[in-house]
């Protein structure tokens, strides 16, 4: 890709993120918001794209896209009667959320400009990102991998057990 | 002789290159050509694919098919294009109409982007991406979403309904797809189409007789995942009417329709390039022997469709869940033995 336009493709994909997120918890049509959401996930693929990381981007979009926000939409359908009424998206803590969100972000971007960022270019993979993925999760990393496999089989197994309950 | 069209595309870019024109416009009229190319070549399919698929369905039921318009019917499609054209573009009072509006747009866009990464031919692809397959998954789950925004923003409940159940299914079957299409990846050790494709030179390397098991599993998902016949629960007729595309009419139930042949022919293109040997063959050009292969493998679906009757919802799911997870759980677990 040609290097001059991945800063635009970086402000594009951004705002695109900002602005879908803002909707998401703003809108009144809850159907609408999980699409917004979807346009926002899509979007963080868009940036892990511009960074090089293409596997960790088709999984986003596979996983977040494909599954989470197709089960969202499901629960959505699922609801009685929801599809026709409006949301209520605030309640009376608006003030105070506003404070603490400004107060955090004012921190935030004070820590940001201040820290020197140790940035080396020694950890990037170049080419195929799949196999070195593959390769560190099998080697230095399997046993986060295999704790996390375990903790997702238990919240499966947990799942179908409260199911079945029912 | 064999008659490739990566030499000629080679001379179109080279003299393009040779113009003197800025790199970024280079690059920019070369993808631009390569989409158009694409974008021509899917619609010569949906054209071939739909008459291909009525005269095919007419000849298993002893009928003829189309026959009046032109030799055996064959401008029988093009007559239907004009006539979708013409139609008026009728929106009901009560749709949500934005999201209306853009379903098959995601449809139709998402079930294209898929063909970027597809090897036509020798030296004949759009883009190598290294995560080819991946991305190919990744891209067509739009789908489901545009399905699902069909179904809700028509306010119908048959619309609803067929929605809920195409999502339903083809996130269902994705899970037995994407794990039979484990095993060829594990013998290549790659992502990337074209590298599957080379790792297929020879008959006996295809991957249909190094994972006969994952090629039957890829093919009875890729028909669910299609939702066609004997896994066309989503538009069965006599219950839904129609499915999820009930209110849509004209142009924008058109590209419902070319989204669903596009679909089609891209599952068999992918069962060509991962288990078929993709482009290789003797005597005729690449480019065709892909086609071919790709046409045979739509001829075996449409076959499917005439062949067995439909499968109840909850049969559905328990051949998914209880059979064709365990088996492709199975193929893998061969497959990482055979191919350390």
């Amino acid at each position: 890709m040609n290097s001059t336009i991945i800063p635009y493709l970086f402000y594009l994909f951004s705002f695109m993120i900002v602005v879908s997120g803002l909707l998401v918890v703003t809108l009144r049509n809850i159907f609408h918001c999980a699409l917004f959401l979807i346009i926002c996930l899509f979007s963080v693929a868009g940036v892990y794209v511009l960074l090089g990381a293409d596997f960790i981007a088709a999984v986003q979009v596979l996983l977040y896209v494909g599954a989470i926000a197709v089960l969202m939409i499901f629960a959505i359908m699922l609801t009685a009667k929801v599809s026709g009424i409006g949301i209520k998206q605030q309640n009376e803590q608006v003030p105070i959320a506003i404070i603490t969100t400004v107060a955090f972000v004012a921190i935030a971007l004070y820590g940001l400009g201040k820290t020197i960022w140790n940035i080396k270019t020694d950890a990037v993979i170049s080419g195929d990102t799949t196999m070195a993925i593959g390769k560190l999760l099998m080697t230095t990393y399997v046993v986060p991998f295999e704790i996390v496999s375990v903790v997702l089989l238990a919240a499966l197994i947990g799942a179908i057990v409260i199911a079945r309950r029912n | 002789m064999r008659l490739e069209l990566s030499p000629l595309l080679k001379i179109i870019g080279d003299w393009i290159s040779s113009l003197g024109l800025p790199t970024w416009l280079v690059d920019l009229i070369e993808m631009c050509g390569a989409a158009a190319m694409v974008m021509g070549m899917a619609f010569l399919i949906i054209l071939f694919l739909v008459w291909w698929e009525r005269k095919l369905s007419g000849h298993f039921q002893q009928r003829l098919g189309p026959m009046r318009t032109g030799w055996h019917g064959w401008l029988q499609t093009i007559a239907d294009g004009i006539k979708l054209f013409q139609k008026e573009d009728i929106i009901p009072k009560t749709v949500d109409r934005k999201v209306f509006y853009w379903a098959p747009v995601i449809c139709f866009a998402s079930s294209f982007a898929a063909f970027a990464c597809l090897p036509w031919g020798k030296n004949l692809w759009p883009t190598d991406l290294n995560i080819g397959i991946l991305y190919i998954f990744a891209i067509t789950t739009f789908v489901v979403i545009s399905l699902l925004m069909a179904g809700w923003s028509s306010n119908n409940k048959y619309a609803l309904l067929g929605g809920m159940r195409s999502a339903a299914q083809i996130v269902s079957y994705e899970v037995p797809l994407t794990l039979s299409v484990l095993g060829v990846i594990v013998a290549t050790q790659s992502l990337s189409m074209v590298a599957i494709v080379g790792a297929q030179e020879k008959v006996y390397n295809w991957f249909i007789f190094r994972q006969p098991l994952g090629f039957l599993i890829y093919l009875i998902a890729a028909t669910a995942e299609t939702n066609r016949a004997p896994f066309d629960i989503p538009e069965a007729e006599q219950e839904l009417v129609a499915g999820f595309n009930i209110e849509y009419s004209g142009m924008k139930f058109a590209m419902f329709f070319m989204a669903e042949f596009l679909n089609l022919f891209l599952v068999s293109a992918v069962a060509v390039t991962l288990f078929l040997g993709g482009w290789h063959g003797p005597f005729l050009p690449s480019w065709l022997w892909f086609l071919l292969k790709a046409f045979f493998i739509v001829f075996v679906i449409i076959w499917f469709k005439w062949t067995y009757p439909r499968l109840r919802v909850d049969q559905l799911m328990e051949f998914c869940w209880k059979f064709l997870l365990p088996l492709a759980f199975l193929n893998l677990i061969v497959a990482g033995f055979l191919f350390r």
